[in-house]
C-alpha cells in the first residue's frame, strides 16, 4: 500500500465515524442553540432507538422496517422527554437544565437496566451492512459507505430544512433569540418539539448504525459516544448547526490520527488525549471554532 | 454603636453553638458505643458525604463555577492515599510495577491523606488555569473532560492503580471519628472562607462576574483559590472513601457517583453550608431506605418483590422534581437560623426584622 493509499484509507475511516459524531453533534446543537440545554440525555435516545429495532427484529420484522422503528422509538422518547422534564424548567438557570439532563440520563439507562438487564445482547447486522467492500488496495466496509452516504443525504436535507422552510427559519431565528422570536409569532413551543424531534431522530439513525457497527446493544452504549459528541459541538461552537457537523468531522479525524500516530504504549490513552485537546481548544477559543463570540449586554 | 441585645445575642450564639456541637457530639459517642455495625457504616457514609458536597459547594454554589469533575479529584486523593499507604508486602503482591521509590513506602493514615489532598490541589491548579477561564455550560462540559481523562488514566495506567481490576487489600484506618473530625474541618473551613472576604469576591463573582470585575476583582484569582481548596477536601474525602471501603475500582469515581453528590447538592441548596448538610443528610438517609426497599420487603400481607435500579430511578425521579419545585433547593442561598430556631415567638419577632 502506497502512503496515498494509507492516507486515503484512513481518511475514509475518519469520515466514517465522524459522520456520526456530526449527526450526534447535530442534535444536541439544535437544542442548545434554542434552549441552552445540554442534552446529556441524548445518548439515551441512541440506546433506545437500539432497542426498538433489535425487539422488532428479535419479532421477525425486516432491517429497513425495523430501522424505521428504531427512529421512531427514538424520536417518541425525544418528544416525551421535552415536554415531561424539560417543558416545565425552560427558563431556568443552564445549570439547572444541565442537571435535569442529567436525571433523565440515569432514569433512562436505569429503566433500561431493569428492563433488558445490564449485559449486552448481540445485534443482527443484516449482510449486506456487513460485506467487506475492495477497491484495489482499499478495504472499505459496506457499512462505512453506508453511513457516510445516509449523513450526506441527511445533511442535505436539514440544510434544506432550515434554510427553505417556515419551521426552519423559524428555529434558526428561535436560537438567535427566543424572545425576539415569540414577539415575531414564533411558536415557539412547536419550535422546539420539532427541535427535540429532529434531533431525537438523527439519534435514532446513529443509534441503528453504531449498533450495526460494534454488533452489540447495552443499556448504557449511548453515553459515551454522545460525550464525545458534545466534545465535537463544542469543537465547533455550541449551538451552531454548521460548528457541529465541523467538529463531528474534525473529531473523527483526531481520533484516526491519534490511534495511527500514538506509539502503542499509549493508544489506550486515547481517549483522555481527545478529552485534552478539548480542554487546550477551549483555552484558546472559549466558544469553539465557528461559535458566536457572545458578549454581555450590561 | 452596639445596638441594645448584642451582648444578649452574642451569647445565645455560643450557648446554639455548643448545644449543636454537644449533639453531635454526643450522637456519634452513641453511635460509636451502641449502634449496630449498620448504622455505624451509614453514619461514616454520610460524614464522607458532608464533607464532599461542602467542598463542592464550595466552587459550584458560591463561586459558580459548576465542575462536574469533582469525582475526578476524589479519585486521584483516594488512590494516592491507597498507594502510599498500602502494607509494603502486600504491594509486592498487588502493585509488582510499581516504581522503586514508591514500592518500599508505606505510610500512616493521616499524611498520606494530606500527600492526596495536596497532590489534588496541585492538579486543579493546573487544570484550573485553563478551565477557570471558561463561564456556564462550558465549565460544566470542560471539567466533565477532566473527569474523562482522569477516569481513562485511572483504567489503563496498570502499575500505580492496577488498571480496571479491583485495588484491594487499601487498611481500614477510617473511623467514625476521622470522617467526622475531616468533616468539622472541612464545614469550619468553607464556612470561614464563604464569610472572608475572598468569599465575597467569590459570591460576586458568581452572581455578576462583569460587576465583579469592574470592582477590581481577580476573577481568575477567586475562582482558582476556591476550586483549589474544594480539590483538596474532596481528595481527602476520597481518601477517607478509600480506607473506609478498603477495595474500589475506577467505576467507583464516574458519573454515578458524580450524580449522586451534585443530587445532595441541588436538594440542599447551591451556596448554603448548612443546605449542603441537610442535602447530604436527607439524600443519605432516602437511598439507604430506597436501598433496603429494593431488596424485597415482607409487609406480612403485601410482599414487595426485589427490583434492583428502582432506588436510583426514583432518586432521579425526586432530583426533577426538586427542580421543578423547589429550583433553588430546600433552602436556597440561605443558611439556617438557629436564632430563629430556637427563639421563641417574642423573640422570633426580633430575629425576623433584623433580616
Amino acid at each position: 500500500m502506497t502512503p496515498f493509499q494509507y492516507l486515503l484509507q484512513q481518511a475514509i475511516n475518519a469520515v466514517s465515524i465522524g459522520s456520526l459524531y456530526a449527526l450526534m453533534a447535530i442534535g444536541l446543537a439544535m437544542v442548545f442553540g434554542i434552549l441552552r440545554l445540554i442534552n446529556f440525555a441524548h445518548g439515551d435516545l441512541i440506546m433506545v432507538g437500539s432497542y426498538a429495532a433489535l425487539l422488532a427484529l428479535v419479532l421477525g420484522a425486516p432491517f429497513w422496517a425495523a430501522a424505521l422503528a428504531g427512529i421512531a422509538a427514538s424520536t417518541v422518547t425525544g418528544l416525551l422527554m421535552e415536554r415531561v422534564a424539560y417543558r416545565p424548567i425552560r427558563g431556568a438557570p443552564d445549570v439547572a437544565m444541565l442537571l435535569t439532563s442529567f436525571a433523565v440520563t440515569v432514569f433512562l439507562e436505569n429503566l433500561a437496566i431493569m428492563l433488558f438487564r445490564p449485559t449486552s445482547r448481540p445485534f443482527p447486522t443484516p449482510p449486506i451492512l456487513s460485506m467487506n467492500l475492495e477497491f484495489g488496495p482499499l478495504h472499505i466496509s459496506s457499512l462505512d459507505l453506508f453511513a457516510i452516504a445516509i449523513t450526506g443525504v441527511l445533511l442535505v436535507l436539514l440544510t434544506l430544512f432550515v434554510t427553505r422552510t417556515e419551521m426552519g427559519i423559524s428555529m434558526r431565528a428561535a436560537s438567535q433569540d427566543l424572545l425576539a422570536a415569540r414577539l415575531m409569532g414564533v411558536n415557539v413551543n412547536r419550535v422546539i418539539a420539532y427541535a427535540f424531534a429532529i434531533g431525537s431522530m438523527l439519534a435514532g439513525v446513529v443509534g441503528i448504525l453504531w449498533s450495526a457497527r460494534v454488533g452489540k446493544v447495552d443499556p448504557l452504549m449511548g453515553f459515551f459516544p454522545v460525550l464525545k459528541a458534545f466534545v465535537a459541538s463544542v469543537i465547533g461552537g455550541l449551538g451552531s448547526l454548521p460548528g457541529a457537523v465541523l467538529g463531528g468531522y474534525i473529531l473523527g479525524t483526531l481520533e484516526i490520527l491519534l490511534q495511527g500516530l500514538l506509539p502503542p504504549a499509549l493508544t489506550p490513552f486515547r481517549d483522555a488525549f481527545v478529552f485534552a485537546a478539548l480542554i487546550i481548544l477551549l483555552l484558546f477559543r472559549p466558544n469553539g471554532i465557528l461559535g458566536a463570540r457572545e458578549r454581555e449586554k450590561i | 454603636m452596639q445596638p441594645p441585645g448584642y451582648q444578649s445575642t452574642a451569647v445565645r450564639r455560643v450557648i446554639t453553638a455548643l448545644v449543636l456541637l454537644l449533639l453531635v457530639v454526643g450522637g456519634l459517642v452513641v453511635t460509636d458505643r451502641v449502634a449496630s455495625a449498620y448504622i455505624q457504616r451509614v453514619v461514616i457514609g454520610l460524614g464522607i458525604s458532608i464533607i464532599l458536597v461542602v467542598s463542592l459547594n464550595l466552587s459550584n454554589g458560591f463561586t459558580g463555577v459548576f465542575s462536574l469533575g469533582h469525582v475526578g479529584f476524589m479519585a486521584i486523593g483516594a488512590y494516592t492515599a491507597a498507594i502510599l499507604t498500602l502494607p509494603v508486602t502486600l504491594k509486592r503482591v498487588n502493585l509488582p510495577d510499581l516504581p522503586t521509590w514508591l514500592a518500599g513506602v508505606q505510610m500512616p493514615f493521616l499524611p498520606a491523606t494530606l500527600i492526596g489532598g495536596v497532590l489534588a490541589m496541585l492538579i486543579a491548579l493546573v487544570v484550573g488555569l485553563s478551565l477557570m477561564r471558561l463561564s456556564g455550560p462550558y465549565v460544566a462540559v470542560a471539567t466533565m473532560g477532566f473527569l474523562v481523562i482522569v477516569q481513562v488514566i485511572l483504567v489503563n495506567w496498570d502499575k500505580m492503580t492496577r488498571g480496571a481490576r479491583t485495588f484491594a487489600g487499601v487498611p481500614s484506618h477510617t473511623t467514625l471519628w476521622w470522617v467526622w473530625g475531616w468533616a468539622a474541618v472541612t464545614v469550619y473551613a468553607v464556612w470561614r472562607l464563604v464569610r472572608s472576604a475572598y468569599g465575597r469576591q467569590m459570591m460576586a463573582i458568581r452572581d455578576n462576574e462583569i460587576a465583579a470585575q469592574s470592582l477590581g476583582i481577580s476573577v481568575m484569582r477567586s475562582r482558582l483559590l476556591a476550586f483549589c481548596v474544594s480539590a483538596f477536601l474532596t481528595a481527602v474525602a476520597g481518601s477517607l472513601w478509600a480506607h473506609f471501603i478498603t477495595s474500589f475500582s475506577p467505576k467507583a469515581f464516574y458519573f454515578t457517583q458524580a450524580f449522586g453528590i451534585i443530587t445532595m447538592l441541588v436538594v440542599g441548596g447551591m451556596g448554603s453550608v448548612s443546605g449542603s448538610i441537610v442535602g447530604a443528610v436527607l439524600i443519605t438517609v432516602l437511598s439507604e431506605v430506597l436501598r433496603n426497599a429494593e431488596r424485597g420487603m415482607d409487609l406480612g400481607i403485601v410482599q414487595i418483590p426485589a427490583v434492583y435500579g428502582a432506588s436510583q430511578i426514583l432518586m432521579a425521579v425526586i432530583f426533577v422534581l426538586v427542580i421543578i419545585f423547589r429550583p433553588k433547593g430546600l433552602l436556597g442561598e440561605r443558611e439556617i437560623n438557629f436564632d430563629r430556631l430556637f427563639a421563641g415567638p417574642r423573640r422570633r419577632e426580633t430575629a425576623d426584622k433584623k433580616g
